[in-house]
């Protein structure tokens, strides 16, 4: 059994699968991705596109981006698919485990520093680029994670391939003295934003609004874009059948054996004795 | 693909180096358990290794749980194998299909080589014709299907993505798992 880490036993075969025979690699998933975070009055709202892309292909239409790190402190990540999904996970499963040693409840600036910490050790080649939000006992916190490992605290952060497109909706429409509806609707347009205008993001909206002592998440928020238009009314039809059997094989689902009688002479057998 | 309390997997039987077809009946969807079915694309090698290892996971969890595996708990356990080699990963492309929970809901899962995963409802695809598949699935599919009528979309979207592939083909294998069990049959494919 392996410890913890990463395993690299099939690093030099397939570096020599790739140089020697042109081994074509399958693609990994990136998440394209506009995410988004706004600070407001009360707290924090953070926002995301649903599409994940393996090359021109898009693999997933409604994959979910906003990670949940603890109740109140929520990441939402850019970059591969695998690298963001399980770097959120194993930085929420160290965050649960010091906030219930320490008997405190976890700090957005402590999920800051375990994310910045954990991707400087790989030096860039984990891409998971993210945006940090949370509210704790000292207030809503906002940070901006590059996959290098640097980090940036701000009022508003957009990140992926639609971070200009939503960046440019933020830089216009933000101010420091928003409400919650306007700093949704704000993170609503610049999302909106990056799905119209950015080609690697795509699908529904989803929105996190994390305030003190409450989350809401609003899943597929505006699905607009998704709904497809012109579906063919009648579904094609093939007869049962259609398709010619070369060969059939039923393999039918073992049950459970019921005990019917149960004889008890071989007990009397052994008192005799 | 996913139909009305039943999934199914479909895949072809070559296995070739590049241009050349070394074997025409290479299977590569494995039953984890009754409720749980495994399919893999890419390099057979890894195939084969993976096979061994998650028959091996699976004996183990079998043996200490004393119950089968659920198909979403295998699913995350593919994940977390697959992510342990992030840097130097198996090349493959899993999919797994199963019936979860006392309805027998249908449950599909694919994803990427290291781990990746994502939980459509309708259908998943993999391999050099992945694209092909893609289109033709994303055009028969429909909701609620029976498993006869998934039998059927799923050998025809199969066979017509097959013809478009070259390095896919020669046999097919489908497999239709139903809360009663599993129908595997076999198709004719084009042997070019």
């Amino acid at each position: 059994m392996q410890k913890g880490g990463f395993n690299f036993d099939l690093y030099q075969r397939n570096v020599e699968l790739i140089e020697k025979n042109n081994y074509k690699v399958p693609k990994t998933t990136k998440t394209g991705t506009t995410i988004v975070g706004v600070v407001f009055s009360d707290g924090v709202v953070l926002g995301a596109d649903t599409r994940a892309t393996s090359g021109p292909i898009v693999a997933d239409p409604n994959c979910e981006k906003i990670h949940k790190i603890s109740d109140y402190i929520w990441c939402a990540g850019a970059g591969t698919a695998a690298d963001t999904e399980n770097t959120t996970g194993m930085i929420s499963l160290q965050l649960e485990l010091l906030s219930l040693s320490t008997g405190r409840s976890p700090r957005v600036r402590t999920a800051l520093t375990l994310l910045k910490n954990f991707l400087f050790r790989y030096h860039g080649y984990i891409s998971a680029a993210l945006v940090l939000g949370g509210v704790d006992f000292t207030g809503p916190h906002l940070h901006m994670i590059h996959p290098h490992g640097s980090t940036s605290t701000l009022p508003y952060i957009s990140m992926g391939s639609g971070s200009l497109a939503a960046m440019a909706v933020l830089e216009t429409g933000y101010n420091s003295k928003m409400g919650e509806e306007d700093a949704k609707s704000l993170v609503h347009q610049a999302i909106l934003s990056g799905i119209l205008n950015d080609l690697g993001s795509g699908g529904n909206v989803d929105l996190c609004v994390i305030k003190h002592k409450s989350m809401e998440f609003f899943r597929n928020v505006d699905t607009t874009n998704s709904k497809r238009k012109f579906r063919k009314k009648l579904p094609y039809m093939f007869k049962s059948g259609s398709t010619k059997i070369l060969e059939k094989e039923i393999e039918e689902k073992m049950r459970k054996m019921e005990i019917v009688n149960e004889k008890e002479s071989q007990i009397e057998e052994l008192e005799e004795l | 693909m996913a139909g009305k309390n039943c999934v199914a997997i479909a895949g072809d039987t070559r296995f070739g180096v590049r241009n050349q077809t070394v074997a025409l009946d290479s299977n590569r969807i494995f039953k984890i358990n009754n409720r749980t079915l495994f399919g893999m694309t890419g390099l057979n090698t890894d195939i084969l290794t993976l096979r061994e290892s998650f028959k091996f996971q699976m004996n183990l969890y079998n043996l200490e749980e004393e119950r089968e595996i659920s198909p979403k708990t295998f699913a995350h356990n593919v994940a977390q194998t697959l992510y342990s080699k992030r840097f130097g990963p198996y090349f493959i492309t899993p999919i797994i299909a199963g019936l979860e929970g006392e309805d027998y809901t249908p449950f599909l899962c694919a994803t990427d080589l290291i781990g990746a995963m994502e939980f459509p409802k309708s259908f998943v695809v993999a391999g050099t014709g992945e694209e092909s598949l893609m289109g033709v699935c994303e055009t028969f599919y429909k909701e609620n299907m029976e498993p006869d009528e998934l039998f059927e979309v799923i050998s025809q979207c199969l066979l017509a993505a097959v013809d478009r592939d070259a390095l896919s083909g020669w046999g097919s294998v489908v497999h239709v798992l139903t809360k009663d069990g599993i129908t595997t049959k076999r198709l004719r494919t084009r042997k070019d």
